[in-house]
């Protein structure tokens, strides 16, 4: 067990994709500070993200924000004291439990050029400040974001995780123990946001682009297919990406708002739907959300809807905790530290890494 | 006055720590192409065979390029963080400039080529001055025929050291005046760095952690194609030769 007074703070360092972010958050639950600075204008004009822009950004971002980060949450990490002293580290303020137990960074899976930025730095601060390094899987601290604003998050939970990279339907049997129910086979949902943004000129990213013009639009005004609808846990949206590009082409007239609300109302049935379905076939007491998408307005309200229906628990993050952002990571770092300790110091970066499943 | 001066730009990974007295420690791994693993433990290792603690660390020598562009970021990040960490400042050189000062006991015109990838190297040219080597021109990017056709122009004897001269050891060596260095001599010394970053140091030429600037000399690939597709005139970063300023004298 951990004392009361012992360190309980982590640093988390986020640099998975364009967003560079630092945040420290105490006991996995408290957040003392979260800045995010995202690189979205850098990469708009390409209309996605380019690998060798984020990972010079993330070099030139990451120190003032994770200064940010320490000054905002009030920490004072001063460098080991010199041989002979008898200062304590971490500095003692007023409330131990608020100095720095850890630093925490996301090690995968996203773009290694931008994944190794906050590896190091994170490397290089707990070798400073003689603290243990955690590696965070991106996935994993998705799964904490909901558990942040909410402290009861219970186990067996059933977590909808929908991002830019990942479409995947998860049951959290524990802190650290996961099973994959089902992913996508094709295209991630944020990744058919982007690809249909992009083909009906609403511009990059593309996920508030259609929440924004779907809300003018009729979400029955076409019948898009639903995909998987029947078969299984697992995703494509691929399909449904080709079944909008040829009805526009098919119908130039079409009005671009009723197209974007009916692609949004065709994706957000089918997640809703398997979560739904996933949720009763385990007897989950929760259903949560996590991941980029859950920012979109209409897949919330769903999701609340369905829960609500199903006498389900609703873990809904705040739009800023969905994004990519370090609370997520510092939360999963402490969590690991718990049950695994300190990563050691010579961790890389995985950019292709999976979720650790429960055997 | 303790310097740690770290050292990512080409596959090697360097470490090392420098006192008045000179090189304390100093660990280079070249094989692997590990930088993130490897260099938070060659610190810790070169720290403690030392007998130098972190704290002891006055500022934070690192090399900015250029060379590989994921393995500069690691060191950049690192040394950055960690002159954060330890608020202490920094001092940036560049990757030719530790290749030349390292072979820099000749008369001969210092010539350091790294391999910068896609049939293309990072040059410049040196003369040995008391001291050091002086830096004769901007540093550049460029095609190694080009290079080679420059050095048999001048028609001087000129040593040309570094990853990139062995490459394209045919292209340079036909001009007999051209001799080459030796493998021993193909990376950038994160012990030069530190010899390199004392008397700076002495004479307080430090930046913060927030002015480095990583020397990449070579813009996006993603960036060029942009603009060739929306016609924008290149920028001055799209040619053969840029001029570097502020972070190239000694």
């Amino acid at each position: 067990m951990v004392e009361a007074a012992a360190p309980r703070a982590v640093l988390g360092i986020e640099t998975s994709c364009d967003e560079t972010a630092a945040a420290v958050v105490v006991g996995g639950r408290q957040v003392l500070s979260s800045v995010v600075s995202s690189q979205v204008d850098l990469h708009a004009r390409f209309g996605g993200v380019v690998p060798e822009l984020a990972g010079r950004a993330h070099v030139e971002l990451l120190s003032p924000v994770v200064a940010e980060a320490l000054v905002e949450a009030g920490m004072d990490v001063r460098p080991p004291p010199r041989r002979g002293s008898t200062v304590r580290l971490p500095p003692v303020g007023e409330d131990p439990s608020r100095n720095l137990a850890a630093v925490a960074a996301t090690v995968g899976p996203g773009l290694i050029g931008s994944l190794l930025v906050g590896v190091s730095t994170a490397k290089s601060l707990a070798l400073v400040w003689d603290v243990p390094f955690v590696a965070v899987n991106h996935l994993e601290a998705h799964l904490y974001a909901a558990s942040l604003e909410d402290p009861d998050l219970r186990f067996p939970t059933v977590v909808l995780l929908v991002s830019g990279g990942h479409t995947m339907l998860v049951v959290m049997e524990g802190h650290g123990r996961y099973r994959l129910l089902g992913q996508t086979l094709d295209d991630a949902a944020g990744e058919a946001f982007d690809k249909v943004a992009r083909f009906l000129g609403l511009g990059y990213p593309g996920g508030p682009a259609i929440d924004r013009v779907a809300m003018e639009g009729d979400p029955e005004a076409i019948d898009f297919p639903r995909a998987l609808m029947e078969g299984g846990w697992d995703f494509s949206f691929s399909g449904l990406k080709t079944a909008v590009i040829t009805y526009v082409r098919a119908h130039p007239e079409v009005s671009t708002a009723d197209v974007a609300a009916s692609f949004q109302q065709a994706v957000v049935d089918v997640l809703v739907e398997k979560a739904r379905r996933a949720a009763k076939q385990e007897r989950a007491e929760a259903l949560c959300l996590a991941g980029g998408v859950a920012a979109n307005s209409l897949l919330r309200e769903r999701f609340l809807e369905a829960c609500q229906a199903d006498g389900l628990r609703p873990f809904v993050p705040s739009r800023a905790m969905c994004t990519d952002n370090a609370a997520m990571v510092a939360a999963a770092g402490w969590w690991r530290l718990q049950l695994e300790g300190p990563s050691p110091l010579d961790t890389g970066a995985d950019p292709a890494m999976g979720l650790c499943l429960a055997g | 006055m303790i310097i740690l001066g770290i050292e990512t730009a080409t596959q090697q990974v360097g470490v090392a720590l420098g006192g008045q007295e000179g090189v304390l420690a100093s660990v280079h791994v070249a094989r692997g192409r590990r930088h993130a693993e490897v260099l938070t433990p060659a610190i810790d290792f070169a720290c403690r065979q030392a007998r130098v603690e972190l704290a002891e660390v006055s500022a934070v020598a690192v090399d900015v390029g250029p060379g590989l562009f994921t393995g500069l970021r690691v060191g950049v990040a690192a040394a950055k963080a960690t002159a954060q960490a330890l608020r202490v400042p920094m001092i940036a050189l560049s990757s030719l400039d530790l290749l030349a000062f390292r072979v820099r006991y000749t008369d001969r015109l210092i010539v350091p080529i790294i391999d910068a990838r896609k049939g293309e190297v990072y040059s410049a040219f040196y003369r040995q001055v008391p001291g050091g080597a002086q830096r004769l021109g901007p540093y550049r990017l460029g095609g190694p025929a080009e290079l080679a056709a420059e050095l048999a122009a001048r028609s001087e004897w000129c040593l040309a050291v570094g990853d990139g001269a062995l490459r394209y050891a045919d292209l340079l060596s036909s001009e007999r005046r051209v001799t080459l260095g030796t493998a021993g001599t193909a990376y950038p010394s994160a012990a030069s760095l530190v010899e390199l970053a004392q008397p700076r140091a002495l004479r307080e030429e430090f930046v913060q952690p927030s002015e480095i600037e990583v020397l990449y000399l070579r813009r996006a690939d993603a960036e060029i194609n942009w603009e060739r597709r929306h016609q924008v005139v290149p920028g001055p970063a799209g040619g053969g030769e840029v001029g570097v300023s502020g972070s190239d004298r000694r």
